[in-house]
């Protein structure tokens, strides 16, 4: 189907769909879990007025940052702070790229998905970086700071996590593994698939901790700590470049999650026994276009899961937080490892 | 010319002794950083300013007095019942506590005591104060730490005591209720059920508390150990309260001396804490508000029939002397010394505040904390700047 | 076994102060210039100035631990009464004696502090004369938390405190002049406008033209 579109129809649906997918999931999480989920947990209703029961609040927000000015403060070196929050959102759109919405409806279809996955999300550092040391502020120094040593402190907790699905699914391409997911049976009970949930359960609560640091999520959101840091490295933006920042965070939220459940619930599949199927090649056409909605549902249980944490826990302090990272997370996956790969040789 | 010279030669040593230092010293100099007076943080506008290395303070200091409103000068052109109007505002959370002390000086100048019943109410309220400054405290102790619901939660169930307040005095904040010889008025018609229902959502408001946040691991790794201090330290400071009481002083000025209230008349337990550190602190403090609405219980189910006023002639004279009343208060020992001649108003007040002894031993307490660490132990400590700043 | 700390925390309130004074005696001698005693209820010493520092150690050695405040009073009457004066009339006739309070002294500034044991769970307030050359001893060596109080009393009093070398103001910008709580400082706001104010109220416009019409 394809490769009957020409080329360049091909490439503005990609885009298109990269966009939609990038921020549809953000402005979803945003409106159901940030404002009302969180609302009813904290005993109130949170925002009303805009639209019915609040639906519109996010456009009436959007709107509002939009018509902001454009500050930034005396000595901030210029460029660097207009450019940092537009790297912040690259990185997004980077890992969106990777993440296939059905058997053919993908953007790329890299054999090394998951590696170049794990490699971009580190883009994000940078951006937070350059905002913390352009903002010319004391606040936003410490903030960025904090966020670096946090970010790359939770990076190889994410990627060793990951390693025990790649050694399940004997590839590093997306597509396969969620194929290999539906496709395969859990000693010889088919009716389920494989879903690495399962399997690699002490992989994905690693994965999903290491996530929310990622995302700088209380509770590790020591480089924002709002009763500290008033907005960490965020303190000087405001206007546009707060709504790309506030974008970034919630569509990756949105992203990390769409790569989670790929990686560990099935992403866009069903157990392929239901319907008969046996391997990628005959799945029938109509899962293109049921893909992206399953893809959604499980999206949107992860990501409640992670705003979940977010709004009741207190944050961890910097130190601990890095204590946390290196004396419990990596040893938990290198044995996940180990012990992953003694039982795929063994079975 | 040679002048010329000699300057462009000096400029020259100076750069080079300059570089010859850089290179010899690798030295990075501590950073400087302001914690207020405009903070999340900070229970109103505390400067605190730090010096810092890397992410350990090696000094700091809190400069007070951005809200500093001369209620000592003020009170010295008053009469006494304006004054109670004045120190309302000082511990503007639970501020019925501190009309108190202050009636209770001028009533042992004057040789007057309230009636019982007087005594009963004036305790009710105290306790009512302490209940809804404390329950604020419990959930500004999440947003301190980054749990951002138990503040939604502690705000929701404070308003029902101060609903409680106001159909008593009129006022929320301000009651404005205590008179010389007794109170305002009495009691309003279904005070006593409504005060029941209230306590029993108080005491699950605690329970939910010890569970969501105190019950946290991460909460208690924030708070174990950090911003230890002794009891010798403790008393040389004069902290008081749950302050004191958190580093094992059993102290506890409602039990320790005998006021005309009704403290005496109910069952109630002093708690302490051998640790010293910011979580005794705070889960004293939890354990107060439950203490409370048990003497509220019981102090209203017993309270006696009578008067709620004592015999005061109409114009307030108070008698020439000297008195010192302090009591337990929501922050700790607040107390006021009364100096008159024998006038309508004083002659001169002090006003001892809790929090600014509270807050006078962060030099001490933050050397060598972390920048987080600041953040708790302030929390901790809990002050409210209207009693720093008076 | 039975300690005699023990014993007395039995005795009865006043036997108890009265034990406190004997003790001072003992310790600071001439020094203690005056106290008065009230039974059951509070203690007043006035010590001499030149011992206030040895009082504060005789006080804690006695194990009166808890520092609750140090503050100071000026005796001299306002002379510019409680605000209330008429600005065109003028200044009326008050008296200005100074007088002091309990325990007497002889000087218009008295520094005064109060302390409490936490064995006794019982306080003591006492008191020195301040005299002319406007300095005591500083008492942060004995109570670290005289520190604030004496900064306080510095600010708004004048009143210098030897020992303590960070007298800076408290409350204050660095640059105000004058100290606050001294008598013959003004309550600016009564100055402007004495208390309770002449009372200025606009007549409603129709009754305004009534007057004027029946005038």
């Amino acid at each position: 189907m394809i490769a009957s579109i020409p080329y360049w129809g091909a490439s503005l649906l990609r885009v298109l769909g990269g966009i939609v997918a990038v921020l549809l999931p953000a402005g979803t999480i945003v409106y159901l879990f940030l404002f009302k989920m969180m609302s009813f947990m904290q005993s109130r209703l949170g925002p009303m007025e805009a639209g019915p029961y609040g639906s519109m609040q996010l456009f009436a927000e959007v709107g509002k940052f939009l018509q902001k000015e454009d500050l930034s403060p005396d000595g901030a070196d210029k460029r660097i702070f207009k450019m940092a929050p537009l790297i912040v959102l690259a990185s997004t759109f980077l890992l969106i790229a990777v993440v296939p919405f059905g058997p053919d409806a993908w953007f790329t279809n890299f054999e090394a998905g998951v590696f170049y996955m794990l490699a971009v999300s580190s883009i994000s550092v940078l951006g937070i970086l350059m905002a913390g040391w352009s903002s010319a502020n004391k606040y936003s120094l410490l903030g960025g700071l904090r966020a670096a040593g946090q970010l790359i402190a939770y990076e190889l907790p994410m990627v060793l996590a990951v390693i025990g699905v790649v050694i399940q699914a004997e590839s590093m391409n997306l597509n396969t593994i969620i194929a290999r997911q539906n496709g395969d049976s859990i000693f010889g009970f088919s009716w389920l698939g494989n879903p690495y949930v399962i399997t690699q359960f002490v992989g994905f609560v690693v994965f999903m901790i290491a996530v929310q640091a990622e995302l700088t999520q209380p509770p590790f959101d020591m480089p924002i700590a709002e009763s500290e840091l008033v907005a960490g490295y965020m303190t000087e933006y405001s206007g546009f470049r707060f709504l790309i920042f506030f974008i970034a965070e919630f569509a990756t939220a949105g992203v990390f999650a769409l790569i989670a459940s790929a990686l560990f619930l099935g992403g866009w599949g069903v157990p392929f026994q239901w319907f008969g199927w046996d391997n990628l090649g005959e799945v029938a056409n109509w899962m293109n276009f049921a893909g992206p909605f399953i893809m959604l549902t499980k999206m949107m249980l992860l990501s409640f899961i992670i705003m979940w944490v977010r709004f009741s826990y207190p944050r961890f302090r910097e130190d601990q937080l890095q204590r946390f990272a290196w004396k419990a997370l990596i040893p938990i996956s290198l044995v996940n490892i180990m012990v992953t790969a003694i039982l795929k040789v063994a079975f | 010319m040679t002048m010329l010279g000699d300057r462009q030669q000096l400029a020259y040593i100076a750069a080079q002794a300059a570089d010859a230092r850089v290179n010899v010293e690798l030295e990075t100099e501590g950073m400087t950083l302001n914690i207020g007076p405009q903070h999340p943080a900070t229970h109103g506008t505390l400067r605190i300013i730090a010096r810092l290395d890397g992410e350990q303070v090696v000094w700091a200091e809190p400069s007070a007095g951005y809200m500093h409103r001369g209620y000592e000068k003020l009170t010295e052109v008053r009469t006494f019942p304006q004054v109670t109007t004045l120190i309302n505002r000082i511990d503007w959370l639970g501020s019925f506590a501190n009309e108190v002390p202050f009636i209770l000086a001028a009533e042992k100048l004057m040789e007057v005591e309230a009636p019982p019943r007087a005594q009963y109410i004036r305790t009710i309220l105290f306790e009512l104060s302490r209940i809804a400054n404390v329950s604020l405290f419990l959930g500004d102790l999440g947003v301190q730490l980054g749990a951002v619901t138990p503040v939604f939660l502690a705000f929701r169930d404070r308003e029902y005591v101060l609903n409680l307040i106001e159909s008593a005095t009129g006022g929320r904040f301000h009651p404005n209720f205590d008179r010389i010889g007794g109170l305002k008025d009495d009691l309003p018609k279904g005070f006593i059920d409504e005060t029941k229902a209230v306590m029993k959502k108080l005491r699950t408001f605690c329970d939910t508390m010890e569970d969501l946040l105190f019950g946290n691991e991460i909460f208690q790794t924030r708070t174990r150990g950090i911003g230890v201090i002794p009891k010798d330290v403790a008393l040389s400071y004069g902290l008081s309260g749950a302050n004191l009481r958190a580093s094992g002083v059993d102290w506890d000025l409602r039990r320790d001396q005998s006021l005309p209230m009704a403290w005496n008349k109910a069952e109630w337990k002093v708690w302490t804490h051998p640790d010293g550190d910011s979580f005794a602190r705070c889960w004293i403090r939890l354990q107060e508000v439950r203490e409370a609405t048990k003497i509220v219980d019981q102090l209203i189910d017993t309270m006696p029939a009578g008067p709620v006023m004592a015999k005061v002639p109409r114009i307030i004279k108070v008698p020439e002397g000297e008195a010192w009343v302090s009591t337990e208060n929501p922050l700790g020992e607040m107390g006021y010394y009364v100096v008159s001649k024998g006038d309508t108003g004083p002659f001169r007040v002090k006003i001892r505040s809790a929090s600014f002894n509270n807050v006078s031993i962060t030099p001490w307490v933050l050397k060598g904390v972390f920048v987080p660490d600041i953040i708790t132990v302030l929390a901790s400590l809990y002050f409210i700047l209207g009693d720093i700043d008076r | 076994m039975v300690r005699v700390s023990d014993v007395i925390a039995e005795i009865p309130g006043d036997l108890l102060r009265e034990g406190f004074v004997a003790d001072l005696r003992r310790h600071l001698g001439d020094a203690v210039e005056d106290h008065v005693l009230k039974p059951g209820d509070d203690l007043w010493v006035r010590v001499a100035t030149s011992s206030w520092k040895a009082a504060g150690d005789a006080v804690k050695a006695m194990g009166f631990d808890y520092f609750c405040f140090l503050s100071a009073i000026d005796w001299m009457p306002s002379p510019f009464g409680k605000g209330e004066d008429d600005p065109t009339a003028p200044p009326p006739e008050r008296d200005d004696t100074i007088r002091q309070g309990y325990a007497g002294g002889s000087t218009r500034f008295q520094v005064f502090a109060r302390v409490s044991s936490s064995r006794h769970k019982v306080g003591i307030t006492l008191k020195v004369d301040v005299p002319e050359s406007m300095v005591v001893d500083s008492w942060i060596a004995v109570y670290a938390g005289a520190n604030w109080h004496e900064r306080e009393a510095h600010e708004m009093f004048g009143i210098g405190f030897a020992g303590h070398n960070d007298l800076r103001n408290m409350y204050l910008p660095m640059e105000f002049e004058g100290h606050p709580l001294r008598k013959d400082f003004p309550l600016l706001a009564r100055m402007v406008k004495p208390w309770p104010g002449i009372v200025d109220v606009e007549p409603l416009p129709g009754v305004a033209s009534d007057e004027e019409d029946a005038s």
